[in-house]
């Protein structure tokens, strides 16, 4: 998983079925120092987060199992909004 | 997931079985704020998207799990048509 923030979002009224219902962000990844780290890219969100948060998302097909037993098309998705970290 | 604008069509007569019947275009992948980045890539559409419209495009196993690829030998596919990007940082 991987620590970013929540920089946006986007609207598809046409898409696949299984995305119905489902929120797209655009999630900026960050270093421990909450600097940017490589590109922003869109997630899904199972955890209710929002824009301006700090959360965690994961990569590849387990994005897709929050939505459990739906099988959303997904390739990232938040998992954790952050309340804090500690980096010594 | 990455944002992108479809900037072509591919045809290939002779394909993958499970390819057939598929479209597949060409899309460049861009950041939220519209500037194009990384290499072009081939993705099969599942949401009857057409050039010059921006999409989301799914990549890797996640691809199979779109609309109509199970088992396909995919790993880029269009799965939705971006209406609006909102952006706030």
């Amino acid at each position: 998983m991987q620590l970013a923030r929540v920089i946006g979002d986007v609207v598809a009224t046409r898409k696949d079925e299984s995305l119905t219902g489902i929120k797209l962000l655009i999630v900026q990844p960050l270093t421990v120092d909450r600097r940017p780290a490589g590109r922003p890219l869109v997630a899904v969100d199972a955890v209710g987060a929002g824009v301006g948060e700090e959360v965690f998302f994961v990569r590849g097909k387990e994005a897709s199992f929050p939505f459990h037993p739906a099988e959303p098309p997904v390739d990232a998705g938040i998992v954790g909004i952050v309340d804090h970290w500690d980096v010594s | 997931m990455l944002l992108g604008k479809i900037v072509g069509t591919v045809v290939a007569t002779r394909k993958d079985p499970r390819l057939v019947s598929n479209k597949l275009l060409v899309v460049r992948p861009m950041d939220p704020r519209g500037k194009p980045e990384g290499n072009y890539l081939v993705a099969v559409d599942t949401v009857d998207a057409g050039v010059g419209e921006t999409v989301l495009v799914v990549s890797g196993s996640s691809a199979r799990m779109a609309s109509g690829l199970k088992d396909c030998p995919v790993d880029a596919a269009i799965i939705g048509i971006i209406d609006e990007i909102e952006i706030n940082d």
